[in-house]
């Protein structure tokens, strides 16, 4: 392995250098001032919660995203950021094992290393890239069976991810010098887990580099030698790695950055009625209360919601009566129909629940939306207008009209503020509450710290179950880290 | 035994149960001649199957397949007869379309269903225009080369062997087949390694474009004159020829000595119920019957394999 390690010196030179990074999406920052500097032989730990902007940082230093700001440089020297960055990054030998599984299912696994290697010699590449693969695997998980003849489609998930991690350090015409793992070992066991750590330290101390984005903050320290910590696309802490503990990394992640949202107006505290929704994972919900869905995204807060309005929901007609309403947050997939107008957007809902007869009531239709166009403040001046004529954070405003016409009384929310603006947000906060005060439950799903302070209870989700409830004044974005933190340190 | 060996094991099988059926009600099939004719026209449909796959492979379908061997049945029968420097530049420049097709499907995000559709009565309408009424004659050599005699196995046997080994090297075992079939498994993927995708799928496009083209010559060598709807069946049965082959729609799953089987097997039913003395107004639904049993089939063994 150490040829094109001993070309790059003795870790004077960076392999990778960002200077005042800024990425904006539209109006939308997703990083600001990065300032990072990567040396041989550093393992460098990343954690934020959602949305902190590291899968953003990750995808600027492997250069498929151009940095709408600032300077990349790989191996000092100078480059102004551009298209070609993902070719320099190759070049530099930096590669990434993304989150989600990258390979093709339905290649086997040594055609697999075939597409990330581009210059791969065309002689019996076969047998090349099998001994390749295999050499790989045994260097990094020893002991494994995992036939490099096989389909990848045919592999359990973990060996999946084994292969992929393997891939990724497998020798190439340009070796291996800085390896970005995102949650690499998501779905591999304990054991396996930690052969990938014994490797990486291994890695690391031959002068390769690695950046290693993980939840798992045993995982983080047990390998970094340096960890960087990211809230609203900045990093806020970036140090040597023994100069952290578990409780001032959680702190550091729950910080706020000043000028984020005012602070909640005083809950008030009220009785609430009867239990109204009681799940077999423990998620509970009383008439008149708004209950908070927390935790990192993806650890089955929507799958909790969607069983809790499927089972409530008839599965062959529409009832005149339904117990259950939802408000789509990834509105295009499942919320808008994108060819109606506003109106027959708004009333899709409550069609049902308000035509006595079989065909449509028109004019009732007309009096309700016209009455929510007023309540809610849709801004358009005529509702016969096409739904994508608003703006994203008016068309989530007729969802929520929809949801909130009909008689339901229970409202499950699936992050409905995903590219809402913070006016458009405080409005429908407000609404919320009065429609609670009136009786209405509320199950809300957010990925964003501020909405799920406005609830009056909190269930924090970790692996698909519950890992803490969080009961008034506990509901803070401290308790809420460590709720979805804590469950895997204890596990390992 | 991994899962390719069992997917190719069904086609082999509904082959070898529908010629032993055809042998039992009709031994004198079983000879030279015999084969020869029951498999003769088998050869375009493979070429088109083949043909088929290439799109298929990089999860895009199409639809204009049957038009365009048309349109090349027609070409051949005419300018590549009489003209042929006309004749072979027509059909060079019309699978550069085919490649430049693919490209701007992949470009543009167009659903290659619509375009292939929308291509279908472009390619139909220049077969009329060059071929208003049926006629045309098959080149010599090409006449030749189908109704050869070649010793021991007859040309219709021959060719389907040749097309499906040199194209199960070609996607099964090249580098750049790896890559195409990546295409239809993960274009994220492909994309993140610094592949072109668009380059891929016109390489795709282009490589289905020259078997349509050898399907249209071989037709014409067969049939030694053309018609502008002479092949018009064939979007359908190459479709029906990959996935009985057991390709599928979606994913790059497809196997070339598959998809040639599938073909012959299609071209086989078509015999079989001719011997079954079947009218011919039933034909066509008893194929479809046929192919749904076979689908069938392969569904519990999919499912059994799942539950594996």
């Amino acid at each position: 392995m150490g040829v094109n390690r001993k070309l790059i010196g003795t870790g004077e030179v960076p392999i990778i250098t960002l200077t005042d990074i800024g990425v904006s999406f539209g109006t939308v920052k997703a990083l600001t001032g990065i300032e990072l500097k990567i040396m041989p032989g550093e393992c460098v730990g990343v954690v934020g919660h959602n949305g902190a902007g590291k899968s953003t940082l990750v995808n600027v230093i492997n250069g498929r995203l151009s940095p709408t700001g600032g300077d990349v440089s790989y191996n000092g020297e100078v480059s102004k950021a551009d298209f070609r960055n993902a070719q320099r990054a190759r070049n530099a030998g930096i590669r990434s094992v993304f989150q989600e599984l990258s390979l093709c299912p339905n290649l086997t696994v040594l055609e697999n290393l075939r597409i990330p290697y581009r210059k791969m010699p065309l002689r019996n590449w076969r047998g090349k890239a099998a001994l390749a693969v295999r050499k790989s695997l045994d260097a990094i998980f020893p002991g494994n069976r995992i036939d490099p003849y096989r389909v990848v489609d045919d592999l359990p998930i973990a060996e999946r991810q084994m292969v992929e991690i393997a891939i990724a350090f497998s020798r190439r015409d340009m070796d291996a010098r800085l390896v970005i793992l995102d949650e690499p070992t998501s779905s591999l066991d304990g054991a396996i887990a930690d052969q990938l750590l014994g490797y990486i330290r291994r890695f690391c101390a031959e002068g390769g580099s690695i950046i290693f984005v993980s939840h798992m903050l045993g995982e983080i320290f047990d390998v970094a030698t340096r960890i960087v910590v990211m809230k609203d696309g900045r990093i806020i802490a970036n140090d040597d790695a023994r100069n952290f503990t578990r409780a001032s990394l959680v702190t550091a992640m729950g910080q706020v950055v000043p000028d984020a949202a005012e602070v909640t107006e005083a809950k008030k505290k009220q009785v609430f009625g009867a239990e109204v929704i009681r799940m077999e994972n423990g998620l509970n919900a009383r008439k008149g209360e708004i209950v908070g869905l927390a935790g990192l995204a993806g650890h089955g807060q929507a799958e909790a919601l969607a069983r809790c309005f499927l089972e409530q929901s008839p599965d062959w007609r529409a009832s005149r009566a339904p117990a259950v309403v939802f408000v789509a947050g990834d509105r295009s997939r499942d919320g808008v129909m994108p060819l109606w107008s506003i109106m027959r957007n708004l009333t899709l809902q409550t069609l049902v629940e308000f035509s006595r007869n079989f065909l449509v009531d028109r004019k009732a239709e007309g009096r309700l939306a016209k009455e929510w166009h007023r309540k809610i403040g849709i801004k358009t001046d005529n509702l016969e207008n096409p739904i994508l004529s608003l703006s994203g954070g008016n068309q989530q405003k007729v969802l929520f009209a929809r949801a909130l016409a009909s008689s339901a009384p229970i409202v499950v929310m699936d992050d409905p503020m995903r590219g809402v603006d913070v006016g458009t947000k405080k409005e429908v906060y407000r609404m919320i509450r009065d429609e609670a005060e009136k009786g209405r439950t509320f199950l809300w799903y957010s990925t964003e710290t501020d909405e799920i302070l406005e609830c009056d209870r909190v269930f924090v989700f970790r692996d698909g179950k519950i890992s803490a409830e969080l009961n008034g004044d506990e509901i803070t974005e401290e308790n809420m880290l460590r709720a979805s933190f804590e469950m895997q340190e204890t596990s390992q | 035994m991994n899962r390719d060996h069992v997917r190719i094991l069904l086609p082999v099988m509904s082959l070898v149960i529908l010629l032993g059926a055809v042998f039992y009600m009709q031994p004198r099939a079983m000879s030279y001649f015999g084969l020869n004719l029951l498999f003769n026209l088998a050869v375009p449909v493979a070429l088109a199957t083949i043909a088929q796959m290439m799109i298929l492979m990089v999860n895009d379908i199409d639809l204009s397949i049957g038009a365009f061997v048309s349109f090349c049945a027609c070409v051949t029968a005419t300018f590549v007869q009489s003209d042929p420097v006309v004749g072979y530049a027509i059909l060079l420049a019309a699978i550069l379309l085919y490649a430049a097709m693919g490209a701007v499907i992949h470009a543009r995000g167009l659903p290659a269903i619509v375009v292939t559709l929308g291509m279908s009565f472009f390619w139909a309408g220049m077969a009329i225009l060059i071929l208003p009424s049926p006629g045309g004659a098959a080149p010599g050599w090409l006449r030749v080369m189908m109704t050869a005699k070649t010793p021991f196995l007859p040309v219709a046997i021959i060719a389907p062997i040749i097309i499906a080994l040199t194209m199960h090297y070609f996607v099964k075992r090249s580098a750049l087949g790896v890559l195409l079939r990546g295409v239809g498994g993960n274009e994220q993927a492909m994309e993140r390694s610094g592949w072109s995708v668009m380059v891929l799928k016109a390489i795709a496009y282009g490589i289905a474009g020259l078997f349509c083209v050898l399907a249209g010559m071989a037709l014409v060598g067969l049939t030694t004159s053309a018609d502008a709807n002479i092949a018009l069946r064939y979007t359908l049965l190459s479709i029906a020829g990959v996935i009985l082959g057991g390709g599928e729609f979606t994913g790059g799953r497809v196997s070339p000595i598959g998809a040639v089987i599938g073909a012959l097997t299609l071209t086989l039913a078509a015999s079989f119920l001719s011997f079954l003395h079947l009218s011919p107004d039933w034909q066509i639904g008893a194929q479809g019957a046929i192919l749904i049993l076979v689908l069938a089939v392969r569904l519990v063994f999919t499912r059994r394999e799942a539950l594996v």
